[in-house]
């Protein structure tokens, strides 16, 4: 199972960067939908099938077939590379580095011993409903109407334009 | 021997898995080739025609021939396609729609996989299926099949909400993601899901043909308006795929209909034992078949023709014989009415097909937003409330719980 994880990691690093250094939006987009189908591979690795099944299902299976169809409609071709400022040019790369130290350093504080240690809880769709309708149950249904009025907003905003 | 490779296989678990996959592909690309056999003989004689008749007798070798001749075509790629995403996506349709079948149990005895998100699964991956019809439509770089594409996955991100609502209403009867266990729940409660969930039902069987972009709501390949939808542009072995991916959804979705409201793999009335005697349908059922085979071929006038009828008939009787052995005959029960009740359901698809006029693109849209999600709430809404007041926590009666 271990050399699923190192197998499903690199490929989605690799994705990932695909999706950043790619200058066709599908491309991009696949290279998204591949990184999230990847991650869910991983969570069920670590026996949280049922977050692994709602990524899919969530993201791959619907805010992605949205990013497609967008890209679709638009018919957005190759992107065209703009004129880069000479702060980004000189600051950019450092800065990334910068950044992936810090968070290298952050994890190998957290874990020394260099591998982290498997969760003793149960992750099934039944515990996590529990979770979340008893005990989070105020921000979960706070969270639905904040999508809710983000919808509402996105009609109006559409509505305007006629 | 036999014993010896037997053992070998039951120490280890992902050889076993990996025959399990072998047998389920095999057996099911075989249904997916005659299911479109099926489907021409079915239409055919619904419109007094004969159907295909002339490769081997009545036409049994056709689909033989029709996977060789389209494996034997040129594979057009059209000048300006993107290329890559081209070749891709047949592959993405036809593997998520043959990977969903890991979870679907066949029979009590038979099935690759029983996982406690069983459902989710399901809904999880046949929703990564419309990938495959956006990218081909999209990266064939011509108009019809881009507008096809878009027809399609707008029609199946409408339907898929309505279809997820209903199965939600099962999942409150049965308290249990798992497909295995959703059918054993039926067997318990000594009823099918269907009598629990009628209108849960008749919503996922409209959702599910309009899943698979089958008439009536084959909107996304209209003919007269977008020659043949998003995959216009395919031809040869990729365009076998796409062929194939829509069939096998057929045999799915009808798979899961059966599993989630017609009790799967159980017999009618699996808990009377007065019916036991329903236990020898399938022998009694293969020589009623061995019988009809006969009967057609002694109409033939070419004498190979005769001699493949009557030899066809008496495979019928021997492995009919065979199962009425009974330890076989316990074995083959579960697979046995799975087969019968999704061989009913599509034989319904075909059925539609003849049947009903295409709908209209609004009239679409219309079915499925104004009155397939209302519903599936509505019905989803009842459910939940019922169930609350006949769990163990509530008072006594309706009123107590009103006024508590």
């Amino acid at each position: 199972m271990e050399i699923l994880f190192y197998i499903c990691a690199a490929v989605s690093v690799l994705a990932a960067l695909n999706v950043v250094l790619q200058r066709t939006p599908v491309y991009s987009a696949l290279s998204l939908i591949l990184v999230l189908c990847l991650l869910a591979v991983i969570y069920l690795l670590l026996g949280a099938e049922f977050i692994a099944v709602i990524q899919v299902i969530v993201y791959a299976g619907a805010i992605m077939v949205l990013f497609v169809f967008v890209i679709m409609l638009l018919n957005a071709g190759r992107e065209v590379p703009s004129e880069r400022s000479r702060l980004a040019r000189w600051l950019g790369v450092p800065l990334v580095i910068a950044f992936l130290l810090e968070v290298l350093w952050a994890v190998w504080n957290q874990f020394p011993s260099g591998t982290a240690p498997a969760a003793d809880f149960d992750a099934g769709p039944a515990a996590i409903g529990h979770l979340l309708f008893r005990n989070y149950v105020l921000p979960f249904e706070v969270t639905s109407v904040l999508i809710l009025v983000a919808i509402l907003g996105a009609v109006v905003l559409a509505k305007k334009e006629e | 021997m036999l014993e010896n490779a037997f053992n070998v296989v039951m120490a280890h678990p992902l050889l076993l898995a990996v025959i399990k996959i072998l047998i389920v592909f095999a057996v099911l690309s075989g249904i997916v080739a005659y299911l479109v056999y099926m489907e021409r003989k079915v239409l055919a004689f619904m419109q007094a025609r004969l159907g295909p008749m002339r490769v081997g007798p009545w036409g049994l070798l056709q689909p033989i021939a029709d996977g060789l001749k389209l494996l034997l075509k040129e594979d057009i790629i059209p000048a300006g396609a993107d290329k890559f995403v081209f070749l891709l996506a047949p592959a993405i349709s036809v593997l998520a729609a043959f990977t969903v079948f890991a979870v679907i149990p066949f029979a009590g005895n038979f099935y690759i996989s029983d996982i406690n998100i069983g459902l989710l699964f399901i809904l999880g991956v046949s929703s990564l299926g419309i990938y495959g019809i956006i990218l081909g439509g999209w990266s064939s770089n011509s108009h019809y099949p881009l507008l096809g594409a878009l027809r399609s996955s707008a029609q199946l991100v409408s339907y898929e909400v309505a279809a997820g609502m209903a199965l939600v209403g099962v999942l409150l009867i049965s308290n249990s993601l798992s497909m295995v266990e959703i059918v054993n729940r039926q067997q318990q409660m000594g009823v099918w899901n269907v009598f629990l969930q009628p209108l849960a039902f008749v919503i996922y069987v409209i959702a599910a043909v309009a899943e698979t972009n089958r008439n009536p709501f084959d909107l996304p390949e209209a003919e007269s308006e977008l020659t043949a939808g998003f995959h216009t542009e395919y031809s040869g072995f990729r365009f076998a795929l796409y062929f194939m991916a829509e069939y096998t959804n057929m045999v799915l979705v009808s798979c899961i209909a059966v599993t989630l409201f017609l009790g799967g793999w159980l017999r009618p009335f699996s808990s009377v034992h007065a019916l036991d005697f329903l236990r020898w349908a399938p022998p009694v059922s293969l020589v009623g078949a061995a019988v009809f085979i006969l009967w057609l071929g002694l109409q033939s006038r070419v004498p190979l023709e005769r001699y493949f009828f009557v030899a066809l008939a008496l495979g019928c009787v021997a492995v009919g014989v065979i199962i009425s052995y009974p330890l076989i005959l316990n074995a083959v029960q579960g697979i046995f009415w799975f087969g019968v009740k999704v061989l009913a359901f599509l034989y319904a698809f075909i059925w539609y097909r003849a049947t009903f006029p295409r709908y209209r693109y609004d009239q679409l849209m219309n079915v499925g937003w104004r009155w397939m999600i209302p519903l599936a709430l509505a019905n989803l809404i009842v459910t939940a409330v019922v169930r609350y007041l006949l769990s163990a926590h509530t008072p006594a009666s309706p009123v107590a719980w009103l006024l508590r």
